[in-house]
């Protein structure tokens, strides 16, 4: 076999990285370049640095050290037993890489991943030394992601902390069970024990740097995760019962829910036709409900059926429907609580509304200056010239208020 | 009251004097001087339909200090009026000025987001801000070569509003390490490790075209890019097609577009199983045309284009390739058919008449209609001109759009409903929205006025003249618009 450039080798490992949704460059520590005399800087924000034509922003140089793996994950389009291309990055190329890259304004930083050559340690241990090497050799201050590898020393987890802004470890499948049956090498046990230890080390090191300044960073963009939709049989309310679960247990800052990609050379075991790219969207959204709009997993099922988020509509407005006597809501009254439970109004119309109204009272006027679409939450709602009237209780308020049916080709499969 | 008798004039010394701004608002407020009596004008830029040609008073001097009123100025609306002030619409000094006076008897009226000024202001801030992190996002640079141990690197961008300058502290505690200039139409900024420098703006030829790395960067896009999830609105949205042109990697987008189906087809196929036929994505845009000859000539033979009624000739437009200024009108007249050439009928002489009065040069400029042939009712001999309707406007929009991406206009000016609802997908009252900036395709800017046969049909001699003097000064506020 003929070597590989280092342009070829970058084709296979980004195409081997693509299936992985997480691409946020956000949330770490605030960092320049003006004292260090070096490149990079990282702001609250992430910046996405362009868009790929399936809509997904591209702010990291998202890449696999190796797509050479040990493992056999049914669902990976690395396992061992596909016939996929494989190529290997060297760490000094990754680096080169990452610094070309960066200097010419195209990336963030860097989102390393790898499969599994040798051992879980060496491969972990060469992810560490690409972070070491930007850091302390380079002086880069863009951001790093390393995803890392459960079944290897915690103490390279430790070191891999120091260096990078974010750490992940994918919880893969939302119950051991199929973890065992499509990810056999992969323990759900340890994967979750691993991320118990990691989530614990986050929360010490920001502890410490609040008594002392000069206490180590350790992964201050904090750990996410991903887990794979519809490659195995769990409905919505249990992947949202592992959510709520992974988010109370060990403090992830994400979690990524990535729909099942029909891959090349795919195992008979899977489906062989991606789910709904919908059931993604609808996850997301429910998850967002759990975390910043005080629902909980059960309230949020209420609105579908069998276990199933609706995929019609959204889970806010199909809770709504179900829970019709909790409306219409007074715009000019009702607590933040309650505004948030509106369909249709996101937190920030929820925030001008609750300014706005210190000036004078609501009406719809008002709120078609302040809200994305009055149209959307005029059932809910009442305001100084407005109340639904019976519209509420109409049993066609679901068809009027779904969306109309062109809409859903915005995803197409 | 003395506003009432005067008139103040205030000259700042550039788009971006914002501290000249400050002063001269700050002084207007001691001396209670009503925003109506206020007009504000940027040196080098034309006066934009100012009719009142009284001298301008000067404010009073400041002798008697004990006279002078309090001012008030919230932390937070100076924060917000500082970065609408970078917005490019014209009326961004006055609309600041009117909000901060507004401001003296509503404490907190900036608080209040459903106010029509707060509004505005907070649009126009919220468009800096936007404008800004595409500028983060989109400068690409390019290496030039080495000066001892530091790599030099130069980048071209175009921004929507004036905030070249605003950006360089960022782009300096990112790129310590490096020597950079990014140069844009209205300014450039260079950091060489020590300083940082603000200098005059460039054109895109100051820039070298290429890069070694630009090649690796094309194959990293075409490879994280996942072709079962097509989503195009998506990625329009963020990365509008108005960036694509800087950016190396957006030329690939065509071709992944139309690979897209058959790479997922491949992925999902099983031996003994029958492939699943894919349709290409609907909205592929991998046949776009190249130059304006090849997209008239693609229209030309379109087969389903609506021609009942109308005209078989097809009327190009006419210009430079690229222009500042684009001008839209509604569709072909009898002697615009006759002769395939735009704008050259009685309406289109009258607007001639105003292009020179407002200081346009028509050669500059590309003239063009929204619908492209002639749609009339005969009568004897003669052709009577028939208006549009809705489904040949919007049959003639994705033309118009390709039009507008290879012209590349900074401004585009809809004569007539016709012209603006093709502009906008919708309809446009020209009354109430004349002299406003409006979003236009991919997010250029859009003016709107009357056409000029509306001009043509104004009865009575006093009506027309004072409609042609708005018309007149619509086209200035056109010039204005782009020559910033």
């Amino acid at each position: 076999m003929s070597k590989l450039d280092r342009s070829e080798k970058l084709a296979i490992l980004a195409d081997a990285a693509k299936y992985d949704a997480s691409c946020a460059s956000s949330g770490s520590v605030k960092r320049n370049s003006a004292k260090s005399g070096g490149i990079g800087s990282t702001g609250g924000m992430g910046i996405c640095h362009s868009y790929a034509p399936d809509g997904r922003c591209i702010s990291l140089l998202k890449i696999l050290m190796t797509n050479y793996c040990m493992f056999d994950c049914l669902y990976c389009i690395n396992r061992s037993s596909s016939n996929v291309r494989r190529a290997a990055f060297t760490v000094q190329e990754i680096v080169d890489l990452t610094l070309d890259f960066y200097k010419r304004n195209y990336i963030e930083g860097l989102f390393l991943s790898s499969g599994i050559i040798r051992s879980p340690d060496y491969t972990m241990e060469q992810l560490v030394e690409v972070a070491r090497r930007l850091r302390v050799v380079h002086r880069f201050g863009g951001y790093i992601h390393l995803k890392t590898i459960p079944e290897a020393d915690p103490d390279l987890l430790k070191r891999a902390g120091l260096y990078a802004d974010r750490l992940s470890i994918n919880i893969e499948l939302p119950d051991d069970e199929s973890i065992t049956r499509l990810a056999p090498e992969k323990d759900g046990k340890l994967i979750r024990k691993t991320m118990d230890n990691l989530g614990r080390q986050v929360r010490e090191a920001k502890a410490e740097r609040k008594t002392s300044r000069k206490a180590p960073l350790f992964a201050p963009g904090g750990h996410s995760t991903q887990m794979i939709i519809g490659a195995d049989a769990s409905d919505d309310a249990k992947i949202l019962t592992t959510s709520n679960g992974l988010y109370g247990s060990y403090g992830l800052k994400r979690i990524y829910y990535s729909a099942f990609s029909p891959i090349p050379d795919a195992s008979s075991n899977l489906p062989p036709q991606a789910p709904p790219l919908m059931r993604e969207h609808r996850l997301y959204q429910a998850d967002w409900l759990l975390r910043f709009y005080g629902f909980s997993v059960a309230e949020i099922m209420e609105g579908g059926a069998a276990g199933q988020l609706d995929l019609t509509i959204d889970p806010k407005l199909a809770w709504a429907l179900q829970n019709r006597a909790r409306f219409p809501v007074d715009i000019n009254r009702a607590d933040r609580e309650s505004l948030l439970r509106i369909p249709g109004l996101g937190g920030k119309g929820v925030g001008k509304i609750l300014q706005a109204r210190r000036f004078s009272g609501l009406r719809l006027a008002d709120l078609e200056r302040i809200c994305q679409s009055v149209r959307k939450i005029l059932p809910f709602i009442t305001a100084l010239d407005w109340h639904p009237g019976k519209q509420l209780d109409s049993l066609s308020l679901y068809d009027r208020l779904k969306p109309p049916p062109e809409q859903l080709s915005l995803f197409p499969a | 009251m003395m506003s009432g008798r005067h008139h103040y004039r205030i000259t700042l010394s550039g788009e971006t004097d914002r501290e000249g701004w400050r002063d001269a608002a700050r002084r207007l407020l001691q001396h209670g001087i009503a925003p109506e009596a206020v007009s504000w004008l940027v040196e080098g830029r034309p006066d934009d339909g100012e009719l009142d040609l009284s001298p301008p008073a000067s404010l009073p001097t400041a002798d008697a200090p004990q006279s002078l009123r309090p001012v008030r100025i919230a932390k937070d609306l100076l924060a917000l009026i500082n970065s609408a002030l970078l917005h490019r619409n014209p009326d961004r000094f006055d609309l600041a000025y009117r909000t901060l006076w507004r401001a003296q008897s509503v404490p907190g009226l900036h608080h209040n987001p459903a106010d029509p000024d707060v509004l505005k202001l907070n649009g126009y801030a919220k468009a800096i801000r936007r404008d800004i992190h595409k500028m983060h996002a989109f400068v690409r640079f390019r290496k030039i070569g080495e000066s001892g141990d530091r790599e030099q690197f130069v980048a071209w961008f175009e921004p929507d509003h004036h905030i070249t300058a605003a950006v360089a502290p960022f782009f300096r505690n990112r790129f310590t390490g490096m020597d950079w200039l990014i140069v844009t139409p209205g300014a450039s900024i260079a950091w060489d490790g020590k300083a940082l420098a603000v200098g005059p703006g460039g054109r895109k030829e100051d820039v070298p075209q290429q890069d070694v790395v630009e090649a690796e960067w094309r194959t990293y896009y075409a490879h994280i890019f996942n072709p079962a999830r097509v989503n195009i609105n998506a990625m329009k949205s963020e990365m509008p097609m108005k960036y694509w042109k800087n950016l190396p990697e957006a030329e690939l987008i065509p071709a992944l577009l139309e690979q897209a189906g058959t790479r997922v087809a491949a992925m999902v196929a099983r031996p003994g199983e029958t492939l699943p036929i894919h349709d290409r994505p609907r909205e592929t845009v991998a046949e776009l045309p190249a130059s304006l000859d090849q997209l008239y000539r693609m229209l030309e033979r379109q087969p389903d284009a609506p021609m009942e009624k109308s005209s078989p000739t097809l009327v190009r437009g006419a210009g430079p390739d690229q222009a500042e200024l684009m001008i839209i009108g509604e569709q072909p007249g009898d002697q615009e058919d006759r002769q395939s050439l735009p704008f050259v009928g009685p309406a289109g002489q009258l607007l001639d008449r105003a292009l020179a009065e407002a200081g346009i040069d028509r050669q500059q400029t590309f003239l063009t209609n929204a619908v492209k042939r002639f749609k009339f009712s005969p009568r004897g001999k003669r052709r009577i001109h028939e208006t549009p309707n809705a489904g040949e406007i919007a049959y003639y929009r994705w033309w118009v759009e390709q039009e507008i991406r290879l012209v590349n206009p900074r401004l585009i000016l809809a004569l007539g409903a016709t012209a603006a609802r093709s502009l906008t997908g919708q309809p446009v009252k020209i009354a109430r929205h004349r002299g406003e900036i409006l979003p236009g395709p991919e997010g250029r800017s859009l003016l709107v006025t009357v056409h000029p046969s509306y001009l043509l049909r104004i009865p009575d001699e006093q009506g027309r003249q004072v409609e042609y003097a708005k018309f007149v000064r619509d086209l200035q506020l056109a010039a204005a618009n782009v020559s910033q």
